[in-house]
């Protein structure tokens, strides 16, 4: 080897994407729910397309007028998980903290309208076993409905537990502008989980 | 350990028989000079005292060559494979005027379904007889794969037929037999406890036989002494639950 | 360092290198519930012999039944009455032994002696790293791994004995345990797998942070050892198939317990929709179970050798290529399921193509034999047997991809002789290899190498006794899963056969004894290993062995790749990859020490 190309091995750009571990390893975590979503979504898209009649037309079973202002409270708590991040960016340590307190109160809001929306569905004879289907379409219907929109739910309650310790950190004092690591994280996985709803909402209320 | 396959007797088992052959022959070629090259450079590069292995990373020739060598033999193995399963499996290909017959598998037996004498599968003279099926030689089959419960698999290697039967599904299969005989039926897929007992026998008849056979059968099933009439003849292994079901209709 | 402060201030565990301060740890934390990643890839190797050590008794019990069906086992009374009565094998707990041997093998033995044992122990040591990227979630990963492991044990212990649909659990067999009188067992398989798809995705978003963001100055992606681009890419397919069982697992869970109805077809629900979601999974689960043993003896080779890997970029894009073509060829395993035909020959043209691939691999490895000075260390001789069996595996994996010649060997033991040429002739070779090869960085000790080339020998003259008789088995058209091949007229005249193979198990697994007892007593008793015992060139030999808690003094700078053997300028046959190089000139350049993205805080 010459001088030149061991000069030139050494000077090699570093390895690493210049994006720190916890946020590295946030968006490869997020590419794995990506996928388990897709499997739920696949299997009911499947579902669907071979059985259409197994499945009632949209707001025919569903409550959609409820749902949108539901998803219109849960894209609010993106807004406002955005607007928490950008604080503890310009170091405003009460920002941080309202701005997380207001994201779990919307994301808690959304998480029990869900669980009112299930009562009344259940009431109706909308559930997900064969066996007591009363609704209108089939129990596939009801069976598909629960696993999509019930692993969201559980998706926005983690969220919303996981928001709750950041703040408890937060109210320690834990985060700066220069360690920020931790509320970013959480806040990509919020965004991400508010990305999926949009989805099921449009797959499973509105087509 | 026999590469040989026993003879198939349908008309599209010699086109699978041949590709198997191709690929063993193929196979056989690469087998021999890579098993062999990797025993000659074993011994040839073995360690010696005075010996440097040589400073080389690789070669751009080499990798283009056995990059394109093998898709050239796959592609090859493709193309000629594609007319042989479309043969075999696509309905679109399956031949006119078959008879056309309903198979359905469940927990642990096969039961074809013949219908009446004028086609019609809710007549009085219909009849089904279990773990047999009944087809005439020389003519194409299609068979009308059902499931009651889980997934079987409807195996007749000498037909080189292999199909799953699906639960909620009716998969048709075809075939048409060259040499008359009574061949194995087993199922492929595991399918509960009972999964090894579902032997079951094709039998394949001259058009005059299978004729009779038929009638018989419808008259038995009017008649409704199809089993009396019908026990022990010619099963394999005379299991007593083989044999025909004495049943109107379906 | 670029800014140290915003290192010390991030709220997450940085690990650290051996020259920094490091506290004392208690037992526990040493040793039970540890962070470090040699000690977690050790508990992983300890957990998974176990599990195969177990796999390979499960498929004696299996084999007996075959060999000698509806003889009473000997010694066999031992097992419960609702397993074998008077040591008669019952269907249902063969049934069972079928499911259990193939589940344990594939996810608690193959699985995780590749990722989770060559994963943790290597991808740090290889990269420079002190240690993975998060230690706590790695230690995570070992412990949902151990209690999944028990809980799919016990299940055969409940009532109604364990799962009995198959490894594949094809629905609805397995969506009710009206159709095979397992309810619990099959329930507690689903979960058992749940819980090992969070430990599987915990290792992968470490390895996968890791690798990006951790790798030693210097240590660029195409200067990187073949077994973390390995481990990395499969990495990304846990990562990425995982989730996909977990959804299916939990649809086939719910159908199972509270009555929904996605597999179940009186109510609309598609048993095919299981078999797509599956394969989807299973297809690039086949090459999570043989893409690190590809990286292993790309390692192993070359350093027998002593010579560079023929054609390292070809190596690197061959893995790529078959991991990206392992997504597209699922349908493959549903050619007889009664999908399309035009899927059937979709998915025919996508699995011939990864032929090539394959090719090029093996191709590959002959050429970095060519013109090399072979020593035959232990390793190596795993190695080349892994080429050996691999190209068996790989030519017989041809016919059954030829969809029409499927039709015939879909299901038979073809299969079966296939997918063990892969994964016991392929794989395994190579983790026995690797084991060996990597012991005195996991215990500091050589492992006896009488008893290494007992155990080889005895295991590749044993193993091709008992797989390569079932090809022919196969095309005579037996079937696999099948409690009694006698009770088929067809089958009967093959018993010599399955009584031979039988008999060669019993060889395969006394075989195997010694190499656990050379395992166990060389830990204790072997010779003690200098830092490099093998005169390899990647970073995990320049420190001692056992590498201390944080692996590197100091930050370690790399100067080339991971396969400069008997370099032309050098008296010895092979070069570190951190060996500052000669200057010719004088005036030596000291590189930029620049830290990956990983030890900072924030932009």
């Amino acid at each position: 080897m010459n001088q030149t190309a061991i000069t030139a091995a050494v000077r090699r750009p570093m390895p690493g994407l210049g994006v720190y571990n916890v946020k590295l390893g946030m968006w490869v975590f997020l590419l794995s729910e990506v996928m388990f979503f897709t499997s739920l979504i696949g299997a009911y898209i499947i579902l669907r397309f071979a059985h259409p009649d197994e499945f009632a037309a949209p707001g025919v079973v569903l409550n959609v007028p409820l749902t949108a202002v539901n998803t219109f409270i849960l894209i609010c708590s993106s807004v406002t998980m955005v607007k928490a991040y950008a604080a503890i960016e310009r170091n405003e340590q009460a920002g941080l903290k309202l701005w997380l307190t207001a994201t779990i109160l919307l994301g808690s809001t959304f998480v029990g309208v869900q669980v009112y929306e299930y009562i009344h569905l259940i009431q109706e004879g909308f559930v997900a076993t064969a066996v007591a289907y009363a609704a209108e379409g089939g129990p596939l219907y009801g069976s598909t409905f629960y696993l999509m929109t019930g692993f969201h739910g559980l998706h926005v309650t983690l969220g919303v537990l996981a928001l709750l310790w950041i703040l408890t950190r937060a109210v320690k004092g834990v985060y700066s502008s220069q360690n920020l690591g931790g509320v970013e994280a959480v806040g990509l996985y919020w965004h991400f989980v508010d990305l999926v709803w949009i989805v099921l909402f449009t797959i499973v209320y509105l087509i | 350990m026999n590469w040989l396959l026993e003879p198939s007797v349908s008309t599209f088992g010699p086109d699978i028989d041949r590709l198997y052959y191709i690929i063993l022959v193929i196979t056989g070629i690469v087998f021999v000079l890579t098993e062999g090259l990797l025993i000659y450079f074993l011994v040839r590069y073995r360690k010696r005292p005075d010996r440097r292995a040589e400073y080389i990373h690789g070669s751009t020739r080499a990798e283009v060559l056995w990059t394109l060598g093998p898709l050239v033999i796959v592609l090859m193995l493709g193309f000629m494979s594609k007319p042989v399963w479309d043969r075999a499996k696509d309905p679109a290909h399956f031949p006119e005027d078959a008879l056309e017959l309903t198979v359905s598998a469940r927990q642990f037996e096969w039961e074809s379904y013949y219908p009446g004498a004028g086609g019609d599968p809710d007549a009085q003279d219909a009849f089904s007889i279990l773990n047999r099926v009944h087809v005439p030689v020389g003519e194409p089959v299609i068979l009308h794969l059902e499931a009651e419960d889980v997934i079987h698999s409807f195996f007749v290697p000498r037909f080189r037929v292999k199909q799953d039967a699906i639960p909620g599904r009716t998969i048709p299969v075809w075939f048409e037999i060259t040499e008359p005989g009574e061949y194995e039926l087993g199922c492929a897929e595991l399918c509960g406890i009972g999964h090894y007992l579902m032997d079951g026998v094709v039998v394949v008849q001259s058009r005059a036989e299978f004729d009779a056979w038929r009638a018989e059968q419808h008259a038995a099933a009017l008649g409704g002494t199809g089993a009396a009439q019908l026990a022990g003849s010619g099963d394999l292994d005379g299991a007593p639950a083989d044999g025909p079901v004495a049943e109107g209709g379906l | 360092m670029s800014t140290p402060t915003a290192r010390e201030k991030t709220d997450w565990d940085i690990p650290h290198y051996a020259g920094d301060h490091h506290e004392e740890l208690s037992f526990i934390r040493k040793y039970v519930f540890s962070t470090d990643h040699k000690v977690i890839a050790v508990q992983f190797l300890v957990m998974s012999l176990v599990f195969l050590a177990l796999g390979g008794f499960l498929a004696l019990l299996m084999r007996w039944q075959l060999g000698f069906p509806g003889q009473p086992l000997p010694g066999g009374t031992l097992l419960p009455e609702t397993m074998a009565p008077g040591g008669i094998i019952l269907p249902e707990f063969y049934n069972s032994l079928v499911t259990m041997h193939g589940t344990f093998m594939i996810f608690f033995a193959i699985m995780p002696l590749l990722v989770g044992v060559f994963g943790n122990l290597l991808i740090p040591l290889q990269i420079g790293a002190p240690d993975m990227a998060f230690p706590k979630l790695n230690m995570a990963s070992f412990w949902m791994a151990v209690p999944a492991g028990l809980i799919m044990l016990a299940s055969f212990w409940v009532e109604g004995g364990a799962a009995g649909a198959g490894w594949t659990a094809y629905a609805p067999l397995s969506a009710s345990g009206d159709f095979t009188g397992v309810y619990l067992g099959q329930q507690l398989w689903l979960l058992s797998l749940f819980i090992l798809g969070f430990s599987s995705i915990a290792g992968a978003v470490n390895y996968i942070t890791t690798v990006i963001n951790m790798r030693a100055p210097g240590l660029t992606w195409f200067r990187l050892p073949l077994t973390v681009w390995a481990l990395f890419i499969t990495a990304v397919l846990v990562l990425l198939a995982m989730p996909i069982l977990a959804g299916a697992l939990i649809m086939l869970l719910t159908d199972q317990t509270i009555g929904t109805t996605f597999f179940l077809p009186e109510h609309g629900g598609e048993p095919l929709l299981w078999q797509h979601l599956f394969w989807f999974f299973g297809h690039p689960e086949v090459y999570i179970l043989i893409l690190p043993a590809f990286g292993i003896v790309s390692e192993l080779l070359s350093n027998g050798a002593r010579k560079a890997i023929f054609g390292y970029h070809a190596m690197v894009l061959a893995i790529a290529a078959i991991a990206f073509l392992g997504w597209i060829v699922w349908g493959h395993h549903m050619f007889m399921s009664g999908m399309n035909p035009m899927l059937g020959t979709t998915f025919m043209v996508t699995t011939l193509a990864i032929a090539v691939p394959s090719a090029i691999k093996v191709f590959n490895w002959l050429g970095t034999l060519w013109k090399g000075n072979i020593h035959f260390h232990v390793p190596f001789l795993h190695a080349a047997a892994f080429v050996a069996l691999f190209i068996i595996g790989g030519l017989s994996g041809i016919f059954m991809a030829s969809a029409p010649v499927d039709i015939h060997i879909h299901d038979t033991y073809f299969i079966v002789a296939h997918l063990h040429y892969v994964l016991f002739g392929g794989s395994l070779f190579a983790i026995f290899g690797g084991i060996i090869y990597w012991f005195p960085k996991m215990f500091g000790r050589m492992m006896n190498p009488f008893w290494g080339h007992v155990h080889f020998v005895g295991t590749f003259v044993f193993y091709n006794l008992v797989f390569f008789p079932m090809h022919g088995l196969g095309l005579e058209g037996m079937m696999r899963r099948l409690y009694d091949p006698t009770q088929y007229a067809w089958l009967a005249d093959l018993q010599p056969w399955n009584v031979f193979i039988t008999w060669a198990v019993f060889g395969l697994l006394a075989v195997q004894v010694v190499f656990f007892v050379n395992f166990v007593a060389s830990i204790w008793t072997g010779r003690k290993a200098e830092a490099n015992p093998w005169q390899a060139n990647s970073l995990e030999w320049s420190v001692p062995s056992p590498p201390p808690h944080g692996n590197f003094e100091a930050m370690p700078i790399v100067y080339r790749g991971a396969y400069e053997y008997s370099p032309p300028d050098r008296k010895e046959d092979f070069i570190l990859q951190n060996e500052p190089p000669r200057d010719p000139v004088g005036d030596r350049v000291e590189p930029e020490p620049q830290p990956t993205g990983g030890l900072e805080g924030s932009e």
